[in-house]
């Protein structure tokens, strides 16, 4: 008989790479409708761009690179890849931009390093930061909140408006553009504006970050918990990164509160959620020991505040999230978590194992 | 309440333990033949002390320990020998070991010398290990390590004893019965192994979804009145079964890395090896038979009590299950068991479970994907690890088959449990990657290890070839030396002959001085003589010979005499 | 401008000095590099490398005459493990010296037709034959390197490469090639 004779286990847990995508998908749809209901029809027709665009191009570089396509489309990078990067566009941004930074996302950052799995950086951040670098005024023209309820812009309306750059009657273009919460109060402080003053002149904000962002915000939140619960995620890298945004925001702000916005306005602004739970905790760009993770989510707190603080860019996350990639493996080499069974046993002359093995207290 | 402590990592899995308890342990049927490997064991392979053709009894001595570290094999039931070949056993390799093939001939006589120990109080420790090492007990948890030198506590102190009832992999349940059934025997043997390592207290542990053999455990230590005796639950997590991991629950220590669990004073057995070592102790037979579990795609799951030897496909078939429709069999558990190549092979004593896959089973076991994915660095490897590891960097450095950064990693430390397989997202054989280094591994030291002595074969010859060149240099400069006459021996020769030449000179000279007599024809000579004396005369006269010259003096003396 | 041109001066002889000091007080003796790489290399003597022996490669290495993928016998697991003493690349292994069979042979001398010549036993690097003149040679299976250098002298063409057989003390896993071919390729 031909019996089969392969190395054991045997068994396997049917976890897969499919699932787990799929599942950081479906965290990511309360904060899809959110952000629908304030800010219009934008964002899920650039999720249809970038995802379709993302499945072409990673098509297209598997067939050059001669790799199976099916196993690598089914399983959900792309699909996320493309997701995550149409979250991080304006809404009303023309299609064509969505495509370039999808294509770019998938073909250079992911497959011209070796497809899934290589990539030593996050690909949505790297087609983000292309966008944003190339074509400075199309990644700015942010939507005031509100906007999809108080204009009555339909469905096909926003899709002539991607597609074809032109509005309809009743809207203009500087009607569109509004600055983020984030922006708003980096160009004002720069006129020498307290931030409580721009908190209080500026309609954009709402309670603790901007309006329909905070709401936005928190679905986000909650996904990433689920994501949590349900151990597609660890909590190091979330934890890491908001707790050292907070304290670094936190430590400014009480030394200047005028110069300095809140820890809350930090956590609640721009994509420091999204990168807390859903960018920066990508496995294949992130670090991958447990305390390895805490020091990377550490460094993108801090250089999302001093980027934001201190840089040019009003929100630092992307660039924050790169630099931490190239420290991944300098940082995983030196956090390797101790082996069972190699402990210390010099001053301890062999008895005394570890602290917990006081055998006196056990009989 | 005792304080219970954890390990790193660990998977929970399904247990599938039910189906396969649902009835008593019955004896497994007698086969037809039994085939029993010389090798069952860690160490040496044992030898045959029997031939072909040979009749044996049931429990008679068949093959002699090799050495220290190895055991004795029994037969199992009486027959004949009929062959000591290469027979298919249960390993990776599929290679065939030197086994003892016996027929049964059903009659299943025992062997007369039964030697059970009356009262084991009286024999030295020495002894009772000695008594155990002959009735070829070996770990039966599936190591296989020769019970009688883990029972050998050489001059350390034992403080605890831990008996391992774990039995954490899904499927086996031949622990279980055991202990349900059983547990006053396991009890006795407890009490023979604490005293030949004059151990401090004993500590059984089961996990907690065991509680009727827990119940069974805890009254019989209340009627042996064992206080030294420990039974408790532990969580009921894989692999809570390893010897380390098990030590550390139950003890909070960590056996030291390259050290064994006598460092720290424990030492660890399995319950089926207490049960093996009372039945050799107190009634006196060999370890021929233990308890298996028969699980997977078979009509009947359930524990038989199984004679060592018996070939896999009849308890297969015994338990319903098709030999025709067998797609895999694993000896042991579905997370850590091997995969048989072929059926025929024999149950050894480190067998402990039968796992039946079959192309039209009802109880299929979960496999993998088909397609294998790259490493997409989760890290939910690093998170399952009992022992800490990385076993994400282990698979990058044994796929680059860099076998020194992949010792850097602790490979060796990795007990191949299987748990970051099983959590994998990208299907990757883990432990097929780790088991390839580690042989890779051993192979390339015993390469070196020939390497150098080839070195030093090489040099040896290039020293020797020196030598035989010198010593021919100089057995041809002797030689020419020989040829070449020498100075001073020449001038000798001369000497001599000259000498030689002086004395028959002087010899002659005084010859003729002594000479008187004239000659008789010189008187009256005529004139015409006398004138060609005379001119004989002058013509030797002017030859200047001295011979000569003095004869012309004597015969002028004489002439003038005459005158 | 004098003053920039005297501060230069004075800076280059200051690191000039520094580096003089340091050349001379943190000098390294040059360690036994042949050792060491004769050390990685697998004895078996054959030649193939192009010099006679592993010594005399290793030595070549050292100097700087030969490269570090001549070793058929070695394997990529040498020429890795050179790479990383010498701090260099790893590259494939030169075709021209040989391809890296996976399979070890030992040499069998068909004794039938051995005619007691003492050719191989000349040839053998490490005297694994063993034989006198008119008397029956045999091959030292243990010490056989496995070289082929005996085959080429042998005025009869008796002996064989026969692979060593493999049993459970030196049987390895295979390396998952499937799984790997899967992860790279169609």
């Amino acid at each position: 008989m031909n019996l089969a004779t392969p190395s054991s286990p045997h068994i396997h847990s049917g976890i897969h790479i499919t699932g787990m995508m799929a599942r950081v998908c479906l965290a990511l749809v309360p904060a899809i409708i959110a952000y629908t209901w304030f800010f219009g029809w934008g964002l899920c027709i650039n999720i249809l761009i970038a995802v379709a665009t993302a499945l072409c191009a990673e098509a297209l570089m598997l067939r050059i690179r001669r790799r199976p396509i099916a196993p690598f489309l089914t399983d959900g990078s792309a699909i996320l890849t493309g997701l995550l990067l149409a979250f991080c566009l304006p809404p009303f941004s023309p299609w064509w931009i969505t495509v370039l930074g999808t294509a770019f996302a998938i073909i250079v950052a992911k497959q011209l390093y070796g497809g899934l799995g290589y990539n030593p950086f996050n690909p949505a951040m790297v087609g983000y930061v292309m966008l944003l670098i190339s074509f400075p005024l199309e990644m700015t023209q942010w939507v005031p909140p509100n906007i999809a309820n108080q204009l009555e812009i339909g469905f096909l309306d926003t899709l002539t408006i991607i597609f074809t750059g032109s509005f309809p009657y009743f809207l203009s273009i500087d009607a569109l553009s509004m600055a983020t919460p984030l922006d708003a109060v980096k160009t004002e402080l720069g006129l020498n504006l307290t931030v409580s003053e721009i908190i209080q002149s500026n309609a954009i904000f709402g309670d603790f970050g901007g309006v329909g962002w905070e709401w936005v915000g928190n679905w986000i939140l909650l996904g990433g918990v689920w994501l949590i619960y349900k151990r597609i995620i660890t909590w190091h890298i979330p934890l890491a990164v908001m707790g050292s945004l907070f304290v670094i925001s936190f430590f400014f702000f009480m030394l200047d509160p005028d110069t300095y916005a809140s820890p809350m306005f930090h956590l609640f602004s721009g994509a420091t959620l999204l990168a807390a739970f859903f960018i920066a905790t990508d496995p294949v760009s992130a670090s991958t020991t447990p305390r390895g993770r805490i020091f990377y989510g550490i460094g993108i707190g801090l250089f999302i505040y001093i980027i934001r603080t201190w840089g040019s860019y009003p929100d630092g996350v992307a660039f924050a999230v790169l630099l931490m990639n190239m420290a991944a493996p300098t940082i995983d080499y030196y956090t390797q978590p101790r082996v069972f069974g190699y402990i210390n046993t010099d001053k301890n002359d062999g008895k005394k194992q570890s602290p917990e093995s006081d055998t006196k207290d056990n009989i | 309440m005792r304080r219970l402590f954890q390990f790193h990592g660990g998977v929970q899995l399904k247990e599938h333990k039910k189906e396969a308890m649902t009835q008593p342990v019955q004896a497994a049927h007698l086969p037809k033949q039994l085939v029993l490997p010389l090798q069952q064991h860690i160490g040496a392979p044992a030898e045959a002390v029997v031939a072909v053709g040979d009749k044996v009894l049931k429990g008679q001595l068949i093959a002699r320990p090799g050495s220290t570290v190895s055991a004795p094999v029994h037969a199992s039931s009486s027959g004949t020998v009929i062959a000591i070949a290469g027979h298919p056993v249960s390993h990776p390799s599929h290679l065939n070991a030197p086994c003892v093939i016996i027929d049964t001939d059903g009659e299943e006589r025992w062997h007369p010398d039964r030697h059970p120990v009356a009262d084991y109080h009286k024999l030295p420790p020495e002894k009772i290990r000695e008594h155990i090492r002959d009735a070829g007990i070996v770990g039966m948890g599936g190591a296989g390590f020769p019970a009688h030198i883990k029972l050998n506590a050489g001059n350390r102190v034992v403080d605890t004893l831990i008996l391992n009832g774990a039995e954490c992999e899904p499927y086996i349940t031949c622990d279980e019965m055991l202990l349900r059934e059983r547990a006053l025997e396991v009890i006795v043997g407890l009490r023979i192994m604490r005293y030949a390592l004059q151990a401090k207290r004993c500590i059984i542990g089961i996990e907690n979804n065991k509680a009727a053999a827990f119940r069974a455990l805890q009254e019989q230590v209340r009627n042996t009145g064992a206080d030294f005796i420990d039974v408790i639950q532990v969580p009921t997590v894989y692999p809570t079964g390893g010897e380390k991991q098990l030590i550390r629950v139950l003890t909070g220590k960590e056996v030291p890395a390259k050290g064994l669990p006598l460092d720290i004073g424990v030492v660890c057995h399995n319950v089926g090896t207490a049960y093996a070592v009372y039945r050799a102790v107190e009634l006196g037979e060999p370890l021929i038979s233990r308890y298996v579990t028969i699980a997977g795609s078979v009509a009947h799951a359930r524990n038989l009590d199984v004679l060592i030897g018996t070939p896999i496909i009849d308890l297969i078939e015994e338990c319903g299950g098709n030999r025709k429709t067998l797609s895999r069999v694993i000896l042991g558990g579905p997370m850590m068991g091997t995969a048989l190549h072929d059926v025929t092979a024999p149950v050894t004593k480190t067998t402990n479970c039968i796992l039946v896959n079959s192309t039209v089973g009802d109880v299929p076991l979960p496999s993998r994907d088909k397609h294998v994915m790259p490493c997409i660095r989760c890290g939910n490897c690093a998170v399952a690890c009992p022992v800490d590891l990385l076993p994400q960097q282990l698979y990058w450095y044994a796929r680059a088959k860099d076998f020194d950064k992949v010792q850097d990693y602790h490979l060796f430390d990795c007990i191949e449990c299987g748990c970051c397989d099983y959590v994998c997202p990208s299907q990757i054989p883990l432990v097929h990657y780790f088991r390839y280094a580690k042989t890779e591994i051993w192979a390339q030291q015993h390469e070196k290890t020939l390497a150098d002595i080839a070195r030093e074969r090489h040099q040896f010859r290039e020293q020797r070839l020196e030598r035989d060149k010198r010593e021919k240099q100089e057995r041809h400069k002797k030689k020419r030396a020989a040829l070449k006459p020498p100075g001073n021996a020449v001038s000798k020769e001369e000497e001599a002959k000259k000498a030689a030449i002086q004395a028959a000179l002087d010899r002659a000279k005084a010859k003729r001085e002594n000479q008187q007599t004239e000659p008789k024809n010189t008187q009256d000579l005529t004139p015409e003589q006398q004138q060609k004396i005379d001119e004989a005369n002058a013509r030797r006269a002017k030859s200047n010979n001295p011979l000569i010259n003095s004869a012309l003096d004597t015969q002028n003396v004489q002439q003038d005499k005459h005158s | 401008m004098l003053s920039a041109i005297i501060a230069l001066s004075v800076l280059a002889a200051v690191f000039g000095l520094l580096l003089g000091y340091a050349a001379i007080r943190f000098k390294v003796e040059g360690d036994p590099m042949v050792d060491k790489i004769d050390a990685l290399l697998p004895q078996t003597q054959c030649g193939q490398c192009t010099y006679p022996g592993c010594r005399p490669y290793a030595q070549a290495i050292a100097n700087g005459e030969a490269d570090i993928n001549q070793c058929p016998p070695g394997g990529e697991t040498t020429i890795i493990a050179l790479a990383d003493l010498l701090g260099r690349d790893p590259k494939p292994l030169n075709a021209e010296n040989g391809i890296e069979e996976n399979i070890k042979t030992v040499a069998i001398i068909d004794e039938k037709v051995c005619i007691g010549c003492t050719l191989c036993i000349q040839a053998c690097p490490v005297d694994a034959i063993l034989g006198a003149a008119k008397q029956m040679h045999t091959v030292i299976a243990s010490e056989c390197t496995g070289c082929d250098l005996c085959l080429p002298p042998c005025p009869v063409d008796c002996i064989d490469m026969v692979p060593v057989n493999t049993d459970s003390t030196n049987w390895k896993w295979s390396f998952p090639e499937e799984a790997d071919k899967q992860e790279k390729t169609a």
